[in-house]
C-alpha cells in the first residue's frame, strides 16, 4: 500500500516560545507533508502540547514562523486558523457533555454555515436546505466512526473512548486539510487504542486528511506514523521515519531508553 | 409451489412495482427499494456476473450482514442458475477455506474490507478463488490485488450487457427449474468438518409456504432482518417468505443499533432465540429496580395480574369482565408502554426456538400480550417442522406438525421427519447423507421426544443421552436426564442439577443452589448463614428444594412416558459444580459421568437409602491453589405422584 505523500503543507521554522523565564520551545523546525501522518513525541513536559498550541494559534511563538500552505499565520486567531483548514482534538476533551453526539459533531460545521441568524430562526428555505446538507455530512462521519447507536445519546453518558471518537468526529466535520490530535489515545484500553489507530489510518486514507498527532504510546505511534519528531526539554532531538528515530542514540537516551 | 426465487421476484415486480420491498438504514435514514427497483438491481447484477464468467450450477460465496445488496446478490446469483452459499461474516479466515475449496468456488461477493482481508489471507490455500467483489469501498482504495473489484463494476457491466441482450435474464430465469439446487448452508460442525446442507427451490419454498399458511402471513407484515444470513432461518424469514408473501424486510443500520431499529420498525413477525428474549427481559427488570416506588409498585401489581390473566387471554380462554377491565387498565398503564419500549408493539407472531425456554420467561412475554410461540425445526428440514398454533400455546411442547410434515417416533424414542422441505443431501457426503436420510425419505433428527394425545410434539433430549430405568416398578421406562435437569433449573433457586437413573431402579438427583437467589431469599427471611456450604445444608433450604423437586414430579407424572422418571431422592451439594474442578464443561454443561465417579459415596448413599453422608472434596482455585473441604450432607426422599391421581391442572409453577 502506498499513499501519495505530497508537498510540504505545514512548515514550522525556528520557533521559540517562552513563558516568562521558562523556555517551552527552543528553535524548533520541522515540516509536515500533505497526506502524511506525522507524530510529535517526547517525555512529559517536553513541549509537545505547547508546540501543538502554536500550530493551532492559541500561543504565538516569540521567534520563528509557521507557514500553512504557504501562508504565514503566526499572528492569526484560532478561529482564523480553523477557517484555513486546521482542526484539532483535545487531550482533556472539550465536548458539550449535555448535548447529543449529533449536536456535538454539528458544532464542527459552524464555520460552514452560510445562512444568517434570521433565516435560521424562522427556518426559511435556505436555512433548512443547508441544515439537511450539513446533517448528511455529519451522518457520514457517524457512519465512518461507527457510532450510529449513540447518535442521540448525550455525550456525557458515553465511555471515555467513545467520547474521544466523537471529538475526532467534530474535528472532521470541519472538512479540514489537517487535523491536530492531542494525545488521542491517552487513558484508553488496548482495544480502544487499536480502534482509534484504525480510525486515524482510515480518515487519512479515505479523506486524504493530513494528521499531526501528539502521543505518549510509543508502540502505536511507531506503527501508524510516516515520520516522527522527538522533543526533549523543548528542543528537537530527532526527526525522521520511525525506524530512524528508533535507532537514534539521543532519542533512546532521552525517551526510549527508559521504556525499553 | 413450482417456482424459484427470481421468478417470485419478477412476479412481485409485475404485480406491485411501486410497493416497498426492502429497507435499509443508512446515514440515520431508512432508505427503501421497491419491487421494480429490486428486480432491476437483480438483472443488472446477474448480467454483470454473467459477463464476469459465472456459469449455471456454480457455487458462489456470499459473506456479509443483512443489507439490500446482499439480498440482491442472492437473487442475481440464482437468476443465473448458480448457487449462493451464504457464510457467517464473523467467522475467522480459516473457516472460509473449507467451503470454498469443497465447492471449488471461483467467485465471492462480500460486504467490506474486513471480509476482503480475510479472503485475501486464505487466497493461497484456495486456488480456485478468482474474483472477490465488495459492496463497501471504504479502506479498499489502495488495494491492487488481482481479481478484486467493487460490485459497482458488476452493476455497470451488467447494465451495458443488458442493453445489448434484452430478455437474457428472463430466459436464464425460465431455464432454472424448481427442482434445481437453490442454496447451500454450511452447518457449524461441532465434530469434524462442516457439512453443506443442500436445498432446492422446491424444498425451501414448500417449507416457507407451509409456515406462511400456518400463520396466515400477508403482504402487510414487517420483518427486521437481524440474524446472520448464513443461518437458514434468516433465509426463510427474510428471503423465502418475503418473496412469497411480498412483505417488507428491513435491514438494521449496524449490529449495535438493532434495539433502536427494532423500535422504529415495529415488526409484526419476529424470531429470536431464547437468550435474546432473556436479555431483553433482564434489561427491563434492571431498569425497573431503579424506578421510583410508585412505578415499582404499579409494575409489580400489574405483572401479578398479567401472570394470572394474560396467558388465558392469549389462549382464547374465558376471562371474566372484572379481569378484562383490570387487564385493560394494566395494558394502558404498563403492558402497552412495555411492549412499545421493547419494539414489540405491533407483533402478531413471534417465535423462539433453538434451546429450552424457561416457563417464567415464556409466560412473561405472553402475559403482556405478545404472541410468543415455539417452533421446532432444523437446517435439514428448511426450518419448519412443528409450530404452535395461536391460542394453543404451552411451554412444554413445540407445537403440531405443519402441513405436509409427517412425524414418527422410532423405537429408541428418536423423532423421524418426512417433509417436502427436506434437504437434498449433504454436499459431496453421500455416506453422511445416508446415515440420516433414509431411502424412504425419513430424516433422523437425533432428538428424542414424543407426541402427546393432542398431537403436539415434545422434545426431551438428544437420543444419545436418553437412558432407561432398569428393575423395580418402572423397569424399562425412558430416562431423559437433561429434560429433568432443565425442569429443575427453570426454578431460579436451582443453579445446577445432575440426574441419575440409567440402569437403575429409580431417579435420584444432586442439586446446586443458586447462591445469589437463595442467599437473597434467606436474608429476606432473616435466616443467618456463614457461607455457601452452610446455606446449602440449612433445613429451610432443603424444604425449598423439596418443594421444587415435588413440583417437577407433579409435572412429570402428567405424562405416562415420563412418569417413571419422577425423582425419588435428592441431596443438595455443599459446593458449586465448577469447570475448574472438571465437573462442568467449559460451556457449562454437567459432566454426569465424571461427577458420579468423583462423588461416588454420595451416589451410593442416594441409592443405598442413607439419610446422611460425609464427603470430602478438593477444590481448585483459578490461581492453581487447592484446598479440601469436608461436609455432612443430608439426603431426602421426595414425594412422587401416582400418575392416576395426578391433577391435570395441578400446581404448575411459573
Amino acid at each position: 500500500m502506498s499513499r501519495p505523500i505530497g508537498d510540504v503543507i505545514l512548515d514550522v521554522s525556528h520557533i521559540s516560545l517562552s513563558f516568562g523565564g521558562v523556555k517551552a520551545l527552543t528553535d524548533i523546525s520541522f515540516d509536515v507533508r500533505k497526506h502524511e501522518i506525522r507524530s510529535i513525541i517526547g517525555p512529559n513536559g517536553a513541549g509537545k502540547s505547547s508546540l501543538l498550541n502554536c500550530i493551532n494559534g492559541i500561543y504565538a511563538p516569540q521567534q520563528g514562523s509557521i507557514l500553512f500552505r504557504g501562508q504565514e499565520f503566526t499572528r492569526r486567531s484560532s478561529r482564523q486558523i480553523a477557517a484555513m483548514g486546521i482542526a484539532r482534538t483535545f487531550q482533556n476533551l472539550a465536548l458539550f457533555k449535555g448535548m447529543s453526539v449529533i449536536d456535538n459533531i454539528m458544532t464542527g460545521r459552524n464555520l460552514k454555515v452560510r445562512s444568517n441568524l434570521f433565516q435560521q430562526a424562522v427556518w426559511l428555505g435556505p436555512a433548512s436546505r443547508e441544515e439537511v446538507r450539513h446533517r448528511r455530512f455529519v451522518e457520514e462521519i457517524i457512519d465512518f466512526l461507527e457510532i450510529q447507536s449513540y447518535r442521540k445519546t448525550p455525550v456525557g453518558q458515553l465511555p471515555y473512548g467513545l467520547q474521544k471518537r466523537v471529538d475526532l468526529g467534530r474535528a472532521l466535520a470541519m472538512e479540514p486539510q489537517m487535523v491536530l490530535l492531542d494525545e488521542p489515545m491517552a487513558g484508553m484500553s488496548i482495544e480502544e487504542k487499536h480502534d482509534m489507530s484504525r480510525f486515524i489510518l482510515d480518515v487519512n486514507d479515505e479523506f486524504g486528511t493530513t494528521m499531526v498527532l501528539i502521543e505518549h504510546d510509543m508502540s502505536i505511534v511507531m506503527d501508524i506514523s510516516d515520520r516522527v519528531v522527538v522533543l526533549d526539554y523543548g528542543k528537537k532531538i530527532g526527526d525522521g521515519a520511525p525506524a530512524e528515530v528508533r535507532s537514534n542514540q539521543e532519542v533512546i537516551d532521552a525517551y526510549l531508553g527508559s521504556s525499553q | 409451489m413450482s417456482s424459484t426465487f427470481p421468478r417470485l421476484l419478477l412476479q412481485q415486480a409485475r404485480q406491485r412495482p411501486d410497493v416497498v420491498a426492502i429497507r435499509e438504514k443508512r446515514y440515520g435514514i431508512w432508505q427503501t427499494m421497491n419491487w421494480h427497483e429490486l428486480s432491476e438491481f437483480m438483472s443488472h447484477m446477474a448480467c454483470g456476473l454473467h459477463e464476469a464468467g459465472l456459469r449455471r450450477g456454480e457455487h458462489v460465496a456470499v459473506i456479509g450482514s443483512n443489507r439490500i445488496r446482499l439480498y440482491g446478490a442472492l437473487l442475481a446469483i440464482q437468476a443465473l442458475g448458480a448457487i449462493p452459499v451464504p457464510m457467517y461474516e464473523d467467522s475467522v479466515a480459516a473457516e472460509y477455506a473449507f467451503p470454498i475449496n469443497n465447492a471449488g468456488m471461483r467467485f465471492a461477493l462480500v460486504e467490506d474490507q474486513e471480509q476482503v482481508d480475510k479472503l485475501l489471507q486464505i487466497r493461497e490455500q484456495c486456488p480456485t478463488l478468482q474474483a472477490i467483489y465488495y459492496d463497501e469501498p471504504r479502506g479498499l482504495r489502495n488495494y491492487s490485488e488481482p481479481g478484486l473489484a467493487s460490485s459497482d463494476v458488476l452493476l455497470e457491466a451488467g447494465q451495458a450487457f443488458l442493453a445489448g441482450h434484452p430478455g437474457f435474464i428472463e430466459g436464464e430465469i425460465e431455464a432454472t427449474q424448481p427442482g434445481d439446487v437453490a442454496s447451500m448452508f454450511f452447518t457449524s460442525g461441532t465434530t469434524g468438518t462442516p457439512k453443506g446442507v443442500v436445498h432446492t427451490y422446491f424444498s425451501l419454498i414448500s417449507s416457507a409456504q407451509a409456515g406462511a399458511d400456518f400463520d396466515g402471513l400477508t403482504s402487510g407484515e414487517e420483518v427486521l432482518a437481524y440474524l446472520p444470513p448464513a443461518w437458514i432461518g434468516q433465509i426463510i424469514f427474510s428471503y423465502a417468505q418475503w418473496l412469497l408473501c411480498g412483505y417488507v424486510v428491513s435491514c438494521p443500520e449496524a449490529a449495535s443499533t438493532v434495539d433502536i431499529d427494532l423500535k422504529e420498525i415495529g415488526p409484526t413477525y419476529f424470531f429470536a432465540p431464547p437468550r435474546v428474549f432473556e436479555a431483553r427481559l433482564t434489561s427491563i427488570l434492571i431498569r425497573m429496580e431503579d424506578a421510583g416506588w410508585v412505578k415499582r409498585t404499579l409494575f409489580a401489581a400489574c405483572m401479578r395480574l398479567a401472570r394470572r390473566v394474560g396467558p388465558r387471554r392469549m389462549n382464547g380462554q374465558s376471562v371474566n369482565p372484572l379481569e378484562r377491565l383490570m387487564y385493560g387498565l394494566g395494558d394502558l398503564l404498563v403492558y402497552g408502554p412495555l411492549r412499545n419500549s421493547l419494539g414489540f408493539s405491533r407483533i402478531r407472531i413471534a417465535y423462539t426456538a433453538g434451546e429450552a425456554i424457561g416457563p417464567d420467561l415464556f409466560t412473561f412475554y405472553r402475559s403482556i400480550g405478545i404472541n410468543l410461540k415455539q417452533l421446532y425445526g432444523m437446517t435439514e428440514a428448511a426450518v419448519f417442522v412443528c409450530l404452535q398454533p395461536d391460542h394453543d400455546v404451552d411451554v412444554e411442547s413445540v407445537g403440531v406438525p405443519v402441513k405436509g410434515v409427517e412425524l414418527k417416533v422410532a423405537d429408541n424414542g428418536e423423532i423421524l421427519v418426512r417433509s417436502p422441505g427436506m434437504f437434498k443431501e449433504y454436499y459431496k457426503e453421500p455416506a453422511a447423507t445416508a446415515e440420516v436420510l433414509g431411502e424412504d425419505g425419513w430424516y433422523h433428527t437425533s432428538d428424542a421426544g414424543y407426541l402427546d394425545d393432542a398431537g403436539r410434539l415434545h422434545i426431551i433430549d438428544r437420543v444419545k443421552d436418553v437412558g432407561r430405568l432398569s428393575g423395580g416398578a418402572n423397569d424399562g421406562a425412558m430416562f431423559a436426564p437433561k429434560y429433568i435437569e432443565n425442569m429443575l433449573k427453570f426454578y431460579p433457586q436451582i443453579k445446577e442439577a445432575v440426574a441419575y437413573g440409567h440402569g437403575r431402579e429409580r431417579v435420584c438427583v444432586m442439586l446446586n443452589i443458586d447462591y445469589e437467589a437463595v442467599g437473597n431469599w434467606a436474608e429476606r427471611r432473616g435466616l443467618p448463614y456463614t457461607g455457601y456450604t452452610d446455606l446449602a445444608q440449612k433445613v429451610e433450604v432443603y424444604e425449598l428444594m423439596q418443594d421444587c423437586v415435588e413440583k417437577v414430579n407433579q409435572q412429570l407424572s402428567r405424562d405416562a412416558r415420563l412418569s417413571g422418571s419422577q425423582i425419588h431422592r435428592f441431596l443438595v451439594l455443599h459446593k458449586e459444580l465448577d469447570a475448574d474442578d472438571g465437573e462442568l464443561t467449559r460451556t457449562n454443561k454437567v459432566r454426569r459421568k465424571h461427577i458420579e465417579e468423583k462423588y461416588r459415596p454420595l451416589v451410593d448413599a442416594l441409592y443405598g437409602g442413607l439419610e446422611q453422608q460425609d464427603i470430602e472434596t478438593t477444590i481448585h482455585f483459578e490461581d492453581g491453589r487447592s484446598t479440601r473441604i469436608r461436609a455432612t450432607l443430608s439426603i431426602r426422599d421426595a414425594r412422587t405422584v401416582d400418575p392416576a391421581s395426578s391433577d391435570a391442572n395441578g400446581a404448575r409453577h411459573v
